[in-house]
């Protein structure tokens, strides 16, 4: 794999541009927020979901790390801000077969959901760069874990 | 050094990435391995294999043999007597061991002869500022479960320490004061005189770090005037799994033992137990034999070549590469260039991009068959310091090229082009 194939140009885009960056407050009734750290780098991420009915209706955040690590939340902020719970869940499972797939492409059905997103399929040959990607995945999932009323346990202090 | 020399370490040869010839830049997080060291823990368990110090077969006797002399040719390398050497999984257990054992004495083991290991509230430890994680959390552990204080020498702008500071962090309240031979960051060697010196003023213990120095530069403990020292097997050529503490015997005996098990006591009855002395107090369980037996072949390999020898290598190379980085725009070296002839600065060297990430530094250089090292190095307070969260992190050995140092330079030379960072 080609180093070109890994930093495809909608990564570097969204790397740049940074879709959702910014830790707004976030005025709903149903809020979530997580603080991930990737240990290895020092790589952290805050990140605010705010959910009305079964819709993730905001996502927020701020966070300071490497070109896929930054990308990756870009990337999932303008995908699942507006999208149902259930959508979200699902997106979230796909991501995580992406990473685990080694390089490999998935089915088309998940594809499509991860739209911009199936550009990190490079990231999963490289396993040190796995967390990278996943760091703010992990932090929505356990934002929405909060959102939806279950327990806060692990929000802090986790690792992607 | 004689370009042969290579040719001892096989993995150098293999290909990584992309079919690509591996430039090897990682040896501050663990060195390559030499065949003599191979061959020395394979022959040990082809041939001599059995229980150390226990048992009154012929194996057990030439296990033990074996085992002991290993001690004695790592205590040569660093010129100690070899009842001063306890063997230890890693440098970061060496450095617990210490820490540990200080707690077991602040607690009331020991007796009268460990009054001098003992910390409380009002007492001070010390460190520096720009410590590898395994010799900054001991002590702040240590200090936050005694009462003790912990404070630091703190670096300047530039990550050097600073010395002007040294007589007034070293209180008269300091009971121990840890600190690292070489800066895995900055590369530079440490005035270790300087700090002894108010140490021993103020009658407080001095622990140093040498898991950056030992591999890379001559080092003679007496020489140094510290008390204690601790290093690792895996990064001076050796195996995995094994390491050293070395101390003054005095106080070896001395210092409570804080890993409690078989072979390491004199007399055990239901309710108490009784130690030997240094080293073996502080070993107890079976041992890593065979990873002693290697490391033994690396301190013997490492002196063949010849300490001097090592260090005037890896002088020139820290000359080109630090040279070398400094002279890239938009790239920052931590510390400061240094390498005026004497080695006074490692061969290795931290740099971060400006406005790329150390990851994606380091996933340039993978591409290109280079192995650094990305991240905060295990120093997280020193980066903050400096300003940054990470680093990438080239670092040489005997076996480094000055094409390996090329190599880094030129890939470094493209990383902001290909992340489209302009000035």
């Amino acid at each position: 794999m080609s180093l070109e194939a890994m930093y495809q140009q909608v990564i570097m885009d969204h790397a740049r541009e940074g879709h959702g960056r910014g830790l707004v407050e976030i005025d709903l009734p149903h809020r979530g927020e997580s603080h991930q750290v990737n240990t290895t780098c020092g790589d952290e991420v805050t990140l605010r979901v705010g959910v009305d009915g079964d819709t993730l209706a905001r996502i927020a955040w701020e966070g300071q790390g490497c070109s896929i690590s930054q990308a990756s939340i870009s990337v999932l902020s303008e995908l699942l801000e507006g999208e149902s719970l259930e959508t979200a869940d699902e997106t979230f499972e796909a991501f995580r077969a992406l990473m685990q797939s080694k390089g490999e492409h998935l089915d088309e059905e998940r594809e499509d959901m991860l739209g911009d997103a199936t550009a990190f399929v490079g990231v999963g040959k490289y396993p040190a760069r796995i967390k990278c990607a996943l760091l703010g995945w992990v932090a929505l999932r356990d934002a929405l874990i909060q959102a939806r009323g279950a327990s806060s346990a692990g929000a802090e202090g986790g690792t992607a | 050094m004689s370009p042969d020399l290579r040719d001892d370490f096989p993995l150098l040869a293999r290909t990584v990435r992309n079919g690509r010839s591996l430039v090897y830049l990682d040896s501050g997080a663990t060195a390559q391995k030499p065949l003599a060291v191979l061959e020395a823990e394979a022959a040990f368990y082809r041939e001599r294999n059995g229980a150390v110090a226990r048992g009154a077969h012929l194996l057990a006797e030439e296990a033990t043999e074996a085992f002991e002399s290993a001690r004695a040719d790592v205590a040569a390398l660093i010129g100690a007597a070899a009842d001063e050497v306890v063997w230890t999984s890693g440098a970061t257990a060496a450095i617990n061991l210490v820490a540990n054992g200080m707690l077991q004495a602040s607690l009331g083991a020991g007796g009268a002869e460990a009054e001098r290991f003992r910390v409380g509230p009002g007492d001070r430890i010390v460190v520096t500022e720009l410590e590898h994680h395994a010799n900054l959390i001991p002590w702040q552990q240590l200090a936050a479960r005694t009462g003790a204080e912990l404070a630091w020498i703190p670096v300047d702008d530039d990550g050097v320490l600073r010395y002007d500071e040294v007589d007034s962090v070293i209180t008269p309240e300091t009971r121990v004061v840890a600190f690292t031979h070489a800066s895995n960051v900055t590369g530079v060697v440490t005035d270790v005189e300087a700090i002894v010196r108010r140490a021993r003023e103020v009658g407080a213990i001095t622990v140093l770090d040498g898991c950056q120095s030992v591999p890379h530069l001559p080092v003679d403990v007496a020489e140094l005037g510290v008390d204690l020292m601790a290093f690792s097997g895996h990064k001076m050529l050796g195996p995995t799994g094994i390491g050293a503490l070395w101390g003054r015997k005095d106080l070896l005996d001395a210092l409570p033992p804080s890993m409690f098990g078989g072979s390491a006591i004199r007399v055990v009855t239901m309710e108490t137990t009784t130690w030997l002395e240094a080293p073996q107090r502080f070993e107890p369980g079976t041992q890593p034999v065979a990873q002693a037996v290697g490391m033994a072949a690396a301190a013997r390999y490492l002196m063949d070549v010849g300490m001097d020898e090592v260090a005037r290598h890896e002088a020139h190379l820290a000359q080109l590469l630090r040279e070398g980085v400094a002279a890239l725009p938009g790239v920052r070296l931590l510390g400061p260039v240094g390498g005026s002839g004497a080695l006074d600065v490692l061969g290795l060297a931290a740099v971060v991009v400006d406005g790329v990430h150390a990851h994606d530094v380091g996933q340039i250089l993978d591409d290109r068959g280079i192995a650094a090292r990305v991240g905060h190095h295990c120093a997280q307070p020193l980066h903050r310091r400096l300003g940054v969260t990470g680093s990438t992190r080239a670092s040489a050995h005997l076996y480094t090229t000055e094409d390996d140092v090329r190599a880094f330079l030129e890939a470094l030379a493209g990383v902001r082009e290909f992340f489209g960072v302009t000035v």
